[in-house]
């Protein structure tokens, strides 16, 4: 199980007297295994969303959810991919995925056999000793994502994984993390302002206008996806050529381009 | 500064130069007796007294002797230091309350010189390895504690973020997180911590009964040897340089290796 609440929740920064507003009466209830991506433009308050559900920020009013229990502290039943990755550079690939499984008191014998899981699944095998600056931006995301799939999260928010990456290793990112997450769906909450990622990968897309940043629409994708069998078609690129794709991209950018502080791509 | 950068040797060949001026200044003054000899010996006469020195005892030891005494103490006191400093500023840098409590107090004792502990030095511990001990380690104490602090104090958010959504404790945390990125300033701190221990030793041998060579000049003082004087002052000013010399290197060679590693 792993579903989060978002109810009536505002997010001021700064002091009591002149804060700021970054969020206004978010709303939004996340169902378990179900992949929810945020888009919005920058400085909307997308990322505070996540981090209020990470346990890095707490809401000025309303509730953050996990499960129906609110949210007091980090924890590795929400693991998080950062977008700069977040490696500890003096931790090979193999004991940075480790931290956590240690963290948990599981026994060596246990650790490594999920280890050895985890890198399989990132296809890191061959670089299990290597430190992350020996690696390239796209295989440090794929430790960081390794690191985060291995605690087997109840949630896990992913906050513009792959913003820092290059062109062409981000669509090799983006295919991979669809195949993983159609094969073993689990809860997602992906932030991005990449309008085509977050119709690519999400189940829905939630809408956010400039600040204080609201929710503006939800999207259906997951229907759509069904109902026009994008899953069919291995590459993103014949996904994005889809008349049904493009046209959901099209609609959330003109919705995006509504908003006075839109200018991101 | 303006101009072309200078080579290595145009460089050392300047330093040799500021050397000979001030070696040079110093025999003027005190051969033409515009500062009685008594009280300025000559270089020459200096360099005499401290081969001498170096077979024939004062104060009941050789120079030798009386250096490896000093070392000792140094060392103790230095290694006190880091032992207490790093391990306190790491955690003064992850728990606030302990920040709170210890700053005010810290950033008052830190103003007051190593010297003035002597008197308190001498009484709480002894004049004999303690009270030493204790004013060498007020000289190397404070940078060993400042920049375990601020290493610790700022780490990359990111990696305390990543660490504790990861469920790591408090422990962990400080040793697989805080320290390890913390090192750098670390050892710069160590070796700012090292120059200063041995700064206060002249002060903290002023207690001393034994051996050593502030106690030396002490002694040599009382009987107006001058030159006696002058050769303490110029092995803890050569020991310094080799002491910071030998550290840099060190430091250099971490960086280098964590350079390639991090």
């Amino acid at each position: 199980m792993g579903s989060i609440s978002f109810r009536k929740v505002d997010k001021v920064f700064g002091s009591s007297s002149g804060g700021v507003k970054a969020l206004d009466d978010i709303n939004l209830e996340i169902a378990d295994k179900e992949f929810v991506a945020i888009v919005g433009p920058s400085g909307c308050g997308k990322t505070t969303c996540l981090r209020m559900v990470a346990g890095f920020e707490a809401a000025s009013s309303g509730e953050v959810l996990v499960n129906g229990k609110a949210v007091t502290e980090p924890g590795p039943d929400r693991a998080v991919v950062f977008q700069q990755f977040a490696l500890f550079p003096w931790k090979t690939v193999r004991e940075n995925i480790e931290l956590g499984l240690r963290n948990k008191n599981l026994p060596a014998p246990k650790r490594d056999e999920l280890i050895a899981g985890a890198l399989k699944l990132m296809s890191l095998e061959s670089h299990a000793n290597a430190f992350p600056h020996q690696l390239s931006g796209g295989m440090q995301q794929r430790v960081a994502i390794a690191r985060a799939y291995v605690l087997d999260p109840v949630v896990l928010l992913m906050d513009e994984p792959f913003g820092a990456l290059d062109a062409q290793t981000r669509v090799v990112m983006q295919e991979e993390l669809v195949r993983l997450a159609r094969r073993n769906p689990r809860t997602v909450l992906f932030i991005t302002h990449a309008v085509e990622e977050a119709v690519y990968l999400a189940d829905r897309v939630a809408i956010m206008t400039r600040r204080p940043g609201r929710i503006k629409e939800v999207l259906d994708i997951k229907t759509i996806r069904e109902t026009e069998n994008w899953d069919s078609h291995s590459k993103i690129e014949d996904v994005m050529d889809l008349e049904s794709f493009v046209h959901l991209r099209t609609h959330i950018w003109k919705s995006l381009r509504e908003e006075k502080g839109f200018k991101d791509v | 500064m303006t101009g072309r950068p200078l080579s290595s040797l145009e460089t050392v060949l300047l330093g040799l130069a500021g050397l000979c001026a001030f070696v040079g200044l110093w025999t003027l003054l005190s051969v033409t007796g515009i500062v009685p000899r008594q009280f300025l010996p000559t270089p020459l006469d200096v360099a005499t007294r401290m081969i001498q020195l170096l077979s024939s005892p004062f104060a009941g030891a050789t120079l030798p002797m009386h250096l490896a005494s000093s070392f000792q103490r140094y060392a103790y006191g230095v290694v006190l230091a880091a032992l207490i400093g790093v391990p306190l500023g790491l955690l003064m840098g992850w728990f606030r309350l302990l920040d709170d409590i210890v700053t005010p107090i810290f950033d008052g004792l830190r103003f007051i010189a190593p010297i003035a502990w002597v008197p308190f030095a001498a009484l709480w511990f002894g004049t004999g390895i303690g009270g030493p001990v204790m004013i060498i380690f007020a000289g190397a104490f404070p940078p060993c504690l400042i920049n375990a602090y601020r290493g610790a104090r700022f780490v990359e958010p990111r990696l305390i973020e990543a660490g504790r959504m990861l469920g790591t404790p408090n422990a962990r945390m400080i040793l697989e997180v805080l320290l390890p990125a913390a090192v750098p300033s670390i050892i710069a701190g160590l070796r700012v911590s090292a120059g200063l221990g041995w700064q206060s030793l002249v002060g903290a041998e002023l207690i001393v009964a034994a051996a050593g060579v502030g106690f030396m000049m002490v002694q040599a003082q009382g009987s107006v040897q001058t030159a006696t004087v002058m050769v303490g002052m110029v092995a803890i000013g050569l020991v310094g340089m080799l002491i910071d010399v030998l550290l840099r290197q060190g430091e250099g060679w971490l960086r280098r290796r964590r350079g390639l590693e991090a």
